[in-house]
């Protein structure tokens, strides 16, 4: 294996070491939260993002790493998105913690990425319409939030801190 | 804040630190070694998963495919980490023995039943779509969500804000009326 295959690797045990000590690779976690009775997928991708957002603004503002924003593609991410969200609900898995439920011995997502699979193949055969009709409505590019609005990286992340803090103290307060 | 939840897990706040400081090292690490820097995500490594299983019927196909010769079908970092993702996994819960065979999950079985048959129907078409979205909106929760909000990316919070808002109401309509 070539190095970046290597450290893939690694990472990604960590990473799913991680996910399962969260709890978070269950169909029921993944449900309960969109029906709003556990968050605990909540609880643990902002605890990441807030933890994550420091480390990589300092080292991307530092010139130490690069930064790969994704396009703001209005018609791709609004639509894209609500696909993935109705999808998702269904399935009970995110493309991710499939694979993690599948080494957590929850086996029955196997179909979960069966049909991942079969997407992502009818996605390559239909994105030459996509590429002409939905991705070609308006695209912002790879914009920033503090370049958005016009206020330094800090600020958005204070405010995000605080925000994911409040609703932290409200999770537990309703025990969700 | 407990370190440990009553099923034996550790505290979604603690685990989802670690998470945030691993995507540090991660980004941190990969511009060190590799030249570039790698941010966490999954849903392409199943664009390129499908290519090498499409290679093996219809190479002819997956050459002239467009998003496939754009994706590059190929075992990169990521596919490797999509890989250990499931090792991680697999290590972790034999550990802690939370490692269980389940057919059917709760949630799902309280509103279908124990058919695996439906849950197997469900998940594929829930699969197809959600895959088509994330591939359309170019990531899922870990390359908008995680990835994406870590570095205060526009899309990734809309992306964010889409995932749940639909996928609240999609599930109130599918699981809303079950049986306990």
């Amino acid at each position: 294996m070539s190095s970046d295959q290597w450290l893939g690797l690694v990472t990604g045990i960590l990473f799913g070491f991680l996910l399962q000590k969260g709890r978070v690779l269950r169909f029921e976690k993944q449900v309960g939260a969109v029906l709003l009775e556990d968050m605990t997928i909540l609880k643990f991708m902002l605890s990441a993002i807030l933890v994550g957002m420091i480390g990589i603004t300092v080292l991307a503002e530092a010139d130490v790493i690069a930064t790969s924003r994704k396009s703001m593609n209005l018609g791709a991410v609004l639509l894209g998105g609500a696909l993935f969200g109705g999808g998702w609900a269904i399935m009970g898995f995110c493309p991710g913690t499939s694979i993690g439920a599948l080494g957590e011995g929850r086996w029955h997502a196997v179909f979960a990425i069966i049909g991942m699979l079969l997407g992502a193949a009818l996605y390559a055969e239909l994105y030459p319409f996509f590429k002409s009709t939905v991705l070609a409505w308006q695209d912002f590019g790879k914009i920033g939030l503090p370049e958005a609005l016009g206020v330094s990286a800090w600020v958005v992340i204070a405010v995000f801190w605080v925000a994911a803090l409040a609703l932290f103290l409200f999770f537990e307060k309703k025990g969700l | 804040m407990k370190g440990k939840t009553a099923d034996g897990g550790w505290s979604p706040y603690l685990a989802g630190a670690l998470l945030g400081l691993l995507a540090i090292a991660s980004a941190f690490a990969s511009t060190q070694w590799l030249g570039k820097t790698k941010y966490l995500g999954a849903s392409t490594s199943f664009v390129r998963a499908a290519g090498l299983i499409e290679q093996k019927v219809a190479p002819e196909l997956v050459a002239a495919n467009e998003y496939y010769t754009k994706t590059k079908v190929r075992i990169d970092w990521q596919f490797m980490l999509v890989v250990g993702i499931f090792a991680g996994a697999l290590i972790s819960s034999v550990t802690d023995r939370s490692y269980r065979l389940e057919s059917v999950p709760p949630i799902w079985k309280e509103r279908f039943g124990n058919s695996v048959l439906k849950r197997a129907v469900g998940a594929v078409l829930g699969g197809v779509v959600a895959m088509m979205g994330a591939r359309m909106a170019s990531g899922c929760p870990s390359g908008h969500g995680l990835s994406g909000m870590m570095q205060l990316s526009v899309s990734g919070f809309v992306a964010m804000g889409m995932f749940f808002m639909v996928g609240i109401l999609v599930a109130a309509l599918v699981y809303g009326r079950r049986s306990s």
